[in-house]
């Protein structure tokens, strides 16, 4: 029995690699290899016409100090480039505020949702609306409702009494970011709100009958009671978002396109490669984002310690 | 113990707001599509003398019709390509004890966390080594990197949940790991698919990045780089009527999608993402 198990098992080890073959190798081919690929290109003087000559040069791309004389030079290369450094900022700045802003409604409209009241099936489902619009659509719904004079924005605005005169929203450099951010609070705080309704659904409902009953306020219930407990729903849905928003890309490009107020890393990269034909010197960005984007899910990972056998389930 | 009418009015003043700045955005988008020459550049918030102009400019001229073919075509061929790739993978994840198990998980899941823009330049390397630049299998091809990590994830998990007892017999009787999946597995996992398959449709449907850079004909763009083109002769002239239309047009099938599988793309979306 003993030996015919092992030998079960050995077949059936077997076959769990021929049937993972076709997703491993397509992963492969569409994810692990270009990457090698993406970073390879950041250490080479490669073009969009020559990619497959390009030869190696070192960190060039990132950082290199030329001299002109015996004692001037100057410092060349992605981390010397201000451009380069102000995308980064404000890559950092839009997922900050965005992502703030999403958990902050996200968490309004899942309380309200997690109430029982007559016609809430039609709430859910309206909330769900902007999350279904494409990203491109919904940043030319906005740049239109934006438009500097025939935009509905500015007209409800004025007639709030919140201007006094119409305002470029998309093409001011000071209102821009702005823009952008409304366009993605707007799209992706119902992702926020339904993955921290799943964690308040989690909560047993016993708890607040046992606060009522005791007389605890409602905000008091919330701050001790709910907010510790659906507090990891939350987290992972803020670790979730702000990779998403760590390369953000549509919006900014139908929205705001090139303006340095709103310029971030995924729209710097993909300038470098295929609109200046820098390809070795946005292959060199795009390898820098990822690296920010690895050390961000590897410190969630090994914090969490994520269940991925499945083990506590 | 009734709640004050005070808080029961401040409650529902919150839910109309929440209802509101959801759904204005698209009501003014359909708004817009109706109207047309100057009526278009006064602020309506009612529909006044709507037409239906630019829905039949968008159909009948150009090649808007064929882009959402195209988009069509794609989203459907990677929606059965990630299905057919991750049922067979979330199988042997869930079902067969082998080492280096979880690692290989991680490997996938790790996989979606990847910047577009970061594989960007080698797959636009590996798309014109394989001749496909300018076609839509390269959308297909490359948007497996997005749709596999997140299939094969939600269908493990599916899958781990599942009693040993219904393949067991399969097993005694010697049957290949393909038959367990077909015979065993397929009939029992359609809600999980239908879940997987709406959310990569939808994804697919909306993609930019890669659309924009592996396709270069008007004739051959999926709807989203299709309507982030459409452009007037200068600024001044940008066909907002058109675009709005187009927008409706593209986005409405996906509205409809949303409201019917509801409850479903909120289980996917949240299995996706809490189960962690």
């Amino acid at each position: 029995m003993g030996k015919s198990r092992s030998l079960l098992s050995r077949t059936r080890t077997r076959s769990a690699w021929l049937v993972l073959l076709p997703m491993l190798v397509t992963l492969f081919v569409v994810a692990a290899w270009p990457l090698g690929r993406t970073i390879w290109f950041s250490f080479t003087d490669a073009s969009l016409d020559l990619m497959a000559d390009a030869q190696f040069v070192g960190i060039r791309n990132y950082l290199e100090y030329v001299k002109f004389g015996d004692e001037d030079g100057q410092y060349y290369g992605l981390l010397a480039d201000a451009r380069w450094w102000r995308s980064v900022w404000n890559t950092i700045y839009f997922a900050v505020v965005s992502v703030s802003f999403e958990t902050l409604f996200g968490l309004v409209i899942a309380l309200v949702l997690n109430q029982q009241f007559r016609g809430r099936g039609l709430v859910r489902a309206a909330v769900l609306i902007p999350w279904a619009i494409p990203t491109i659509v919904s940043a030319k719904m906005w740049a239109w409702m934006m438009h500097d004079q025939f935009g509905i924005l500015n007209d409800m605005f004025q007639r709030l009494g919140l201007i006094s005169e119409p305002v470029a929203w998309t093409a001011s450099p000071d209102t821009a970011m702005i823009a952008v951010m409304i366009v993605d609070i707007w799209k992706t705080t119902p992702f926020m709100a339904l993955l921290i309704l799943a964690g308040l659904q989690m909560v047993p409902q016993d708890i607040y009958e046992a606060a009522k009953l005791d007389g605890v306020p409602a905000f008091r219930t919330f701050r001790r009671v709910t907010l510790p407990l659906i507090l990891p729903a939350i987290l992972v849905a803020v670790v979730f978002r702000t990779l998403d928003a760590l390369r953000v890309f549509d919006i900014i490009y139908v929205l705001t396109p090139n303006t340095d107020a709103t310029r971030t890393m995924s729209v710097y990269a993909r300038e470098n490669l295929f609109d200046y034909d820098q390809f070795a010197y946005g292959s060199a960005a795009s390898t820098l984002l990822f690296l920010v984007i690895a050390v961000i899910t590897i410190t969630f990972i090994m914090a969490t310690r994520m269940d991925l056998e499945g083990k506590r389930s | 113990m009734k709640t004050p009418l005070w808080k029961r009015l401040g409650f529902y003043a919150v839910v109309a707001v929440i209802v509101l700045q959801a759904l204005f955005p698209f009501y003014y988008a359909i708004l817009t599509s109706l109207e047309d020459g100057q009526a278009l550049f006064d602020v309506n918030y009612l529909p006044a003398a709507p037409d239906f102009v630019n829905y039949r400019t968008m159909l009948t001229q150009g090649v808007f019709g064929r882009q959402i073919l195209n988009s069509v075509f794609v989203a459907t061929v990677v929606v059965i390509f990630s299905l057919a790739l991750a049922v067979t993978a979330a199988y042997a994840l869930s079902r067969i004890q082998f080492r280096g198990r979880g690692l290989l998980l991680l490997t996938v899941l790790s996989v979606s966390m990847f910047p577009q823009i970061a594989v960007l330049s080698g797959l636009f390397e590996v798309i014109r080594f394989f001749g496909l630049f300018n076609s839509l299998w390269a959308l297909v091809f490359s948007y497996m990197i997005f749709t596999l990590p997140f299939t094969v994830w939600v269908l493990t998990t599916f899958m781990r949940n599942m009693p040993v007892e219904i393949e067991e017999a399969a097993i005694m009787d010697g049957a290949s790991s393909l038959t367990i999946i077909r015979r065993v597995f397929l009939p029992l996992m359609w809600p999980a698919m239908v879940t997987t398959g709406l959310l990569a449709f939808i994804h697919a449907w909306n993609e930019f990045l890669f659309a924009l850079t592996f396709l270069s004909t008007d004739s051959q763009r999926t709807v989203p780089v299709a309507i982030a083109l459409i452009s007037g002769r200068s600024e001044f002239e940008i066909p907002w009527g058109n675009i709005m239309a187009a927008s409706v047009i593209v986005t409405l099938p996906l509205v409809a999608l949303v409201l019917v599988f509801q409850r479903k793309i909120v289980s996917g979306l949240t299995a996706g993402a809490v189960k962690g």
